[in-house]
């Protein structure tokens, strides 16, 4: 019966929402400097790298460099923004703060938590993308016409690597932990799946692992976005993020429920 | 423990609650029967199984054999059900440090499905209970010990609840705000709600609860009301001498019906004649000793031991 609790298929309820509009609550206290920081840091990255070094390099893959970076680090960043929400903050909710302890105090389950963050993390994507396209557009580098479509995009994209950010928190004894899943997954990824530049760059050998990085599928979706244009086949890139979504959903309900009901 | 007869309403009902870390049972067989509207006390030195058994009570626990109902309702498939109609302050503060006390109390509301506007009426009414009115706009973390206490207790009563579960209420707190915790308890119960609480103050069980269970290594080792308990079981008065080389049979001399306990460098001796004892300690010139009827620590101690368990 215990282990049936524990891993039994999730049961998403709209509760969810409950703990998405907490963090909304607690990030709106502190959305100035938040604002800032997701301003502040693309700004350095598109003039220092983009402007900079891409007077150096020109044209990349038929763009300018500072679009090609610009759009590549919208994908870039949702990944960032939701991967540390959902390693460092849910941490701090779930060890010190005990925040899940209170909320699991009430009608909520684990389920509605871990769907929540998710959620959120994904959220918290979404804005820090947004800051990047604002900075982009302001400074010529990216074309608005179709770039709202890429919001709910950058939203898919968060909420993918929020999951897998999720399972790596619901087992990680120490902040020190995630300093794995940074090294080995997120920056390898943006290092190498078409962010700086075209993935076919790289060795032959290497590209078709880089093709199921989740990462690439993200900004084989976006950059299209910020630049004018629609992806191409963009089904198979959908489906690939919300395999990894949904396996990562799925493991950090597992996990969660392991280490929280206990 | 004494069954609750059949046609008082329960709170909580478990029968063979069982719960096992590996090997360990932690909690073992438990039957308990609460009825409603009364006070119970869960005693029990550290590693007892309160904690656990009332986390399972919950429905946050996978519960390894057994069966618990808690307002009729089993908590292995209705935890959420059951949890809307609780009220549970824990044991270590956990309050949002992010949200003022105000926005704590809607926020959590909020989980219960509450909007969060919540009921203003409602809102001054908590704040009065734990005398926090004063308060509404400071940040948890510009709380005292005992404020945050009761900030726990009254975020505890914003659904209402029929159960209400408090562990250690009064651990860390002053004794004016123990006083004051337990005006409220008092009145808590006064408006009908049942309260399973546990404590390492046996004084505060003894002023509080309507019945105690002391548990011990995952079992009940005994329950009943306080008084009865103390009369079971020491049915004598205490006398605590501070000296370890007094002769004490030699002063017991006369008097069957004796027991001594020596702890360090202190004599237990209990006995319904313990009050000769003392005279004679007095004429000796000893004044280095305590006279005072039995309470529920003296069944405490005889029950569970005086090892340490940490």
């Amino acid at each position: 019966m215990a282990t049936g609790l524990i891993a039994s298929l999730p049961r998403p309820t709209l509760r969810a929402l409950t703990i998405w509009r907490r963090n909304l609550l607690v990030w709106r206290k502190l959305m100035i400097s938040s604002l800032l920081i997701n301003l502040g840091e693309p700004l350095l990255y598109l003039l220092g790298l983009g402007y900079g070094m891409g007077r150096f390099i020109g044209d990349m893959a038929g763009m300018p460099y500072l679009t090609f970076l610009a759009s590549g680090m919208i994908a870039t960043s949702a990944m960032n923004s939701a991967t540390y929400e959902g390693l460092y903050s849910v941490f701090a909710r779930m060890t010190h703060q005990r925040t899940y302890e209170a909320i699991l105090a009430t009608p909520m389950e684990v389920d509605d938590i871990v769907l929540g963050e998710i959620c959120w993390a994904a959220t918290k994507g979404t804005l820090s993308s947004a800051a990047i396209m604002l900075v982009g557009v302001a400074l010529g580098a990216l074309n608005a016409s179709h770039l709202l479509w890429s919001l709910p995009v950058t939203w898919y994209v968060g909420a993918c690597f929020a999951g897998l950010a999720l399972t790596c928190t619901a087992f990680a004894p120490s902040y020190d932990f995630f300093n794995y899943f940074i090294t080995l997954l997120l920056t390898p990824m943006m290092l190498l799946c078409g962010v700086f530049f075209p993935v076919d760059a790289l060795p032959s050998a290497i590209q078709p692992v880089i093709g199921w990085l989740p990462l690439t599928h993200a900004v084989a979706l976006i950059r299209p976005l910020a630049t004018g244009e629609w992806p191409a086949a963009p089904l198979q890139h959908v489906l690939a993020l919300g395999v990894v979504g949904v396996a990562g959903y799925w493991s950090a309900v597992v996990l969660t429920r392991r280490r929280l009901l206990r | 423990m004494a069954a609750v007869p059949g046609d008082v309403p329960v709170a909580v009902r478990t029968r063979g609650l069982t719960k096992y870390y590996g090997a360990q049972a932690v909690v073992n067989e438990l039957d308990l029967d609460i009825a409603r509207g009364t006070c119970v006390g869960l005693l029990g030195p550290n590693g007892a199984g309160k904690t656990t058994t009332i986390r399972m009570l919950t429905g946050n626990l996978p519960i390894t054999a057994g069966r618990a109902e808690v307002l009729g309702l089993d908590v292995s498939t209705r935890g959420s059900t059951v949890r809307a109609r609780l009220g549970i302050v824990p044991q270590t503060d956990n309050l949002d440090p992010d949200f003022t006390v105000e926005e704590n109390l809607r926020i959590y509301a909020s989980y219960f499905g509450h909007t969060l506007q919540f009921d203003d009426a409602r809102m001054a009414q908590l704040l009065d209970f734990v005398a926090l009115d004063g308060k509404r706009a400071h940040k948890v973390d510009a709380l005292s010990g005992g404020m945050r206490r009761r900030l726990s207790i009254a975020r505890a009563l914003v659904n209402d609840p029929d159960l209400i579960l408090l562990d250690e209420p009064t651990t860390g707190l002053d004794p004016q705000i123990r006083h004051m915790i337990w005006a409220r308890v008092r009145d808590l119960l006064r408006q009908g709600r049942t309260i399973l609480l546990t404590t390492h103050y046996i004084e505060e069980a003894e002023r509080l609860c309507d019945e105690v269970i002391i548990m011990d290594q995952g079992r009940i080792v005994t329950a009943g009301a306080p008084r009865k308990l103390v009369a079971e079981y020491i049915n004598a008065d205490v006398l605590e001498v501070g000296l370890p080389l007094v002769d004490m049979q030699e002063l017991a001399r006369e008097i069957d019906d004796v027991r001594f306990e020596h702890i360090g460098t202190t004599t237990y001796c209990y006995s319904r004649q313990a009050d000769r004892i003392a005279e004679r300690l007095k004429a000796r010139g000893i004044f280095s000793w305590l006279l005072r009827p039995a309470n529920l620590e003296d069944v405490f101690f005889v029950t569970t031991g005086r090892d340490l368990r940490d």
